[in-house]
């Protein structure tokens, strides 16, 4: 397949330039101006696109096994694909909890049945997500787990979480912790401020997250493990990881388009397609997170994909569960509020959806890059396309996002996964 | 009220013409109810609370005495209570005395299809049993919608549907007068 | 539409107008008068079919209502619906469904989740009225707290009223914040750091940490809030006794004012704790007043909000006179 008159940006080779894309066999067999497309190769036209390495999710809830109305290992990988990623790493908090090798396994094989964006599974950090004991780390990595978490839930015991770090060390995998104290936490709905007061509703302090991104940050240094700290939401995390990574600490982080976009003024109405955990935050707290995915201080952008049944979400907002899904408008969101704003350059913001992520779990099979002789796991974006979230197009089996009628600039048009188109519009 | 375009407006009862009238109420109200030992005057909001106290005052200069008067808000007791826009503002209603056994006299100032005092009548049974009630209006339009009449009237006067008579008191509107719009 | 009548929810006062606000309260007037009669009943929503829907336990407030209802001559039904904890969602949603089913004029609820009158007043076309939503708002009982103000001092512009207590999960006290602010008065809450919600400065209210510095702000009123006794054991304080030697509004306490405070309490009291016996039987209580006019607010509330379609209002200007 020949991707041709495309405007190539490849972050990995620091590569922002028109070129053709020549894919053989799967793999990508070069990437320059004018490329012959050899006899019988599918030729794709890609004038005024852009061509990139396919989107890497290190953070995605598939509701497989246990929720399989909600979201499928399948319906996952297509919606991812119709997002333009070509790899998802799928959370453990299913039911039952991925904390076992078998259960790993049956990941890795629903993700080849459905042959569209690669789904990685993050397997627990312990058993049933309980925060007792620690799970079979090294079967499950062998099985194809590339990191470990008990996302969904905080590891509690500082105890868990160091005999984790360490533990993980051995394995090569990253352990990902969702900061939240739950003390601090408990019973709240939003964030806790202004807004939540005048809506009468218990919030969640940014110090719930703030705690524990210290506590992971001193126990990465205290292990010389590598921690992950998911969805982050607040300057003050920010100010914690900027400071350890000046330090030398092997601590990562990643935040979501929702909070790079909105605020607890979302949560006025009630509205609980606005409810998530973490919590939307203030405009300070999204100016922070931004400007630290600029720098680098956030490695990356990680949808935290979060489907849920509509009659779920159909509850007064105390009633209702955390979350929203976002595969399919996580490129656009980013691309409208940080590229079309100015904040960001597009090769800015393709590195932090697939080449950082790529390498903070360092995935097998690479991604991220379009260097030749990489696999071909590819995306090619319009970014003048304008459209309008409308859920009920989805690909996701589930329809609970808060960015329903917005009107978003650009869009995935073509994903291809080892060299297979898995996604066309 | 609204101001009519330009339409006809008859004077039918100045001030001089009201004094009149409402004098010559007082006089048939006290016949009507064979002195003033057990009546009551009850005006209807509005402006048929200030004729009430008017004709109290009347009566009393004659007969010597205090004749106790009331006020009575009908809106409560409307049948179009359902359908018609924003909810009306209530006004005062204040019984001043048990009205077991008394001579009621009801005033207003405009009688026409009579459901206001229908709805008087049932709020006044909320109240007690008097003995008996009579109707006294300043002006009777004709139209009626139910069959309610008046024992007393200042004046009758024939009016089309699309008409409007309008009572103005000076304690309210500045000046005593009568007109019919047409 | 005039900018002062309601539309078809009551959920709360945070989006009304002052002059809705003063509507409800000129209205009740006359309904006062209703609750001396012999007959304590008008005809004004005959034939109306309200529910009072409460999921949680309350006997004085949907008391309060089911005389307000009962003295409108409307058809009242009671519904104590205890949701289970997993559905108390699921449960409302379909409530709001069956409610419509069977062709509810008004709908009276009350809910340990805030903004649930809200969420059920978008789902069904019968008014909904909100008797107190978790720690949202409980609009009839500011409205009350209001109207009693304003009998007792002619007035709410310029007076110095004081909420006391657990302002953090109080709904009653966020309902009279609005009201109170809107209609020009000056407010300030007073309480434990503990039980004080953020940004309350914000919304243009001064905060006390003890009740002497309430009085020596000069208060005109102290509104004296109900402090639920597990706040104790969730640890937002240490001990009712303490509460009481600290924050208790006490007869000595309002001895260091030069005037006289007017003393409110929503009810139902913790003698004792709160607010001493002495204070809530003196001379300068008005707590028993409260609930003489909550009746008569209620009433004004369901006359306001019931019936009266616009479009139908020209059948009635043919001349009912």
């Amino acid at each position: 397949m020949v991707l041709q008159g495309g405007r190539v940006i490849d972050p990995s080779r620091d590569l922002d330039e028109p070129a053709d894309v020549l894919i053989q066999d799967g793999k990508i067999t070069a990437v320059g101006r004018g490329l012959t497309a050899p006899d019988g190769a599918l030729v794709r036209n890609v004038k005024g696109r852009i061509v990139a390495p396919g989107l890497v999710d290190l953070h995605v809830h598939l509701r497989e096994p246990g929720n399989e109305d909600e979201e499928t290992v399948a319906s996952g990988a297509r919606a991812a694909a119709a997002g333009g990623f070509t790899a998802i790493c799928a959370m453990p908090n299913t039911d039952p909890v991925t904390d076992n090798q078998a259960a790993v396994g049956f990941i890795v094989r629903q993700s080849g049945l459905a042959g569209l964006a690669r789904v990685h599974p993050i397997g627990a950090v312990s058993i049933g997500q309980k925060g007792e004991r620690l799970a079979e780390f090294g079967e499950m990595v062998s099985a194809g787990a590339v990191a470990v978490s008990d996302d969904g839930k905080p590891v509690v015991s500082s105890h868990l979480m160091r005999t984790a770090l360490e533990y993980a060390r051995t394995f090569h995998v990253p352990v990902a912790d969702h900061c939240e104290d739950p003390t601090l936490a408990a019973g709240g709905v939003m964030h806790e401020g202004l807004v939540s007061t005048r809506l009468g509703l218990k919030g969640i302090p940014a110090a719930a997250e703030e705690i524990m991104v210290a506590r992971d940050v001193v126990l990465a240094e205290l292990t010389g493990g590598h921690v992950h700290l998911c969805h982050m939401s607040c300057r003050g995390s920010v100010a914690i990881i900027r400071e350890a990574k000046e330090r030398g600490i092997r601590v990562t982080a990643e935040v979501t388009p929702h909070h790079l976009t909105l605020t607890d003024y979302a949560c006025e109405e009630y509205d609980t397609h606005a409810k998530m955990n973490p919590p939307l935050r203030e405009a300070a707290d999204v100016a922070a997170v931004r400007g630290a995915l600029k720098e680098g201080v956030i490695d990356c952008i990680a949808s935290d994909h979060a489907p849920h049944a509509y009659d779920e979400k159909e509850a007064a907002f105390d009633e209702a569960p955390f979350g929203v899904v976002g595969l399919e408008t996580a490129f656009a969101v980013a691309h409208t509020e940080l590229v079309e704003s100015g904040l960001f350059t597009l090769p800015q913001l393709i590195r932090r959806m697939s080449t950082d992520p790529a390498r903070v779990f360092h995935l097998p099979g690479g991604g991220g890059t379009l260097a030749p002789g990489s696999v071909a796991d590819v995306a090619v974006f319009d970014t003048t396309a304008k459209w309008s979230v409308d859920p009920a197009a989805f690909h996701s089996k589930s329809r609970n996002t808060p960015f329903t009628g917005r009107p978003l600039t650009g869009r995935a048009v073509l994903t291809i996964v080892a060299g297979t188109i898995v996604h066309e519009l | 009220m609204p101001r009519p375009k330009a339409e006809d407006r008859t004077i039918l009862l100045d001030a001089r013409a009201m004094s009149r009238a409402l004098q010559r109420m007082a006089v048939e109200i006290t016949e009507l109810a064979h002195g003033t030992d057990d009546l009551v005057l009850i005006g209807i909001q509005r402006r048929g609370v200030e004729l009430a106290e008017r004709i109290a005052t009347l009566i009393a200069k004659d007969e010597g005495g205090q004749i106790p008067r009331g006020a009575l808000d009908i809106t409560l007791y409307r049948d179009d209570l359902e359908t018609v826009g924003p909810k009306p503002v209530i006004g005062e209603t204040h019984i001043p005395v048990d009205l077991t056994d008394k001579h009621v006299v009801i005033v207003d100032d405009v009688l026409f299809t009579g459901r206001t005092i229908r709805a008087a009548l049932d709020e006044l049974a909320d109240f007690g049993r008097p003995k008996r009630i009579s109707l006294c209006v300043l002006v009777d339009r004709g139209g009626r919608e139910l069959p309610i009449q008046a024992d007393i009237v200042g004046k009758s006067v024939k009016t089309a549907t699309g008409d409007r008579v309008d009572v103005q008191v000076e304690e309210l509107d500045g000046r005593d007068e009568v007109d019919l719009i047409q | 539409m005039t900018s002062s009548t309601l539309g078809k929810d009551l959920t709360g006062l945070e989006h009304m107008t002052p002059d809705q606000i003063r509507l409800i309260l000129d209205t009740a007037e006359p309904f006062k008068e209703v609750s001396e009669r012999p007959i304590k009943k008008v005809p004004a929503l005959r034939g109306k079919t309200i529910v009072n829907l409460f999921f949680e336990a309350s006997t004085r407030t949907r008391v309060s209502f089911e005389f307000a209802e009962k003295r409108l001559s409307a058809d009242t039904v009671n519904v104590a619906a205890t949701g289970s904890s997993v559905s108390k969602g699921e449960t409302l949603v379909d409530t709001a469904r069956n409610l419509e089913a069977m062709r509810i004029d008004m709908v009276v609820i009350r809910h340990p989740s805030s903004g649930a009158a809200e969420f059920l007043g978008n789902r069904i076309a019968s008014n909904v009225i909100n008797a107190g939503d978790g720690k949202h708002e409980h609009p009839t009982q500011a409205l009350l707290d209001l109207l009693s103000i304003r009998d007792k001092h002619g007035k709410i512009a310029g007076l110095k009223v004081c909420l006391v207590g657990d302002v953090l999960h109080s709904r009653v006290a966020r309902s009279n914040l609005w009201g109170l602010t809107k209609l020009g008065a000056e407010v300030a809450v007073c309480g434990p750091r503990t039980l004080m919600p953020r940004g309350i400065e914000e919304l243009g209210v001064r905060v006390f940490g003890r009740v002497e510095e309430a009085i020596e702000w000069g208060a005109d009123v102290l509104n004296v809030l109900r402090l639920q006794l597990e706040r104790m054991e969730t640890g937002f304080i240490p001990s009712l006794r303490e509460y009481y030697r600290v924050f208790g509004v006490t007869p000595e306490r309002l001895e260091r004012s030069p005037k006289p405070i007017t003393i409110m309490h929503p009810g139902p009291m913790n003698r004792g704790v709160e607010i001493d016996s002495r204070v809530a039987d003196g001379p300068h209580s008005i707590i028993l007043d409260q609930v003489t006019n909550g009746v008569a607010v209620r009433m004004a509330v369901l006359y306001l909000l019931a019936g009266g379609r616009a479009e139908l209002a020209d059948a009635a200007k043919r001349g009912s006179e």
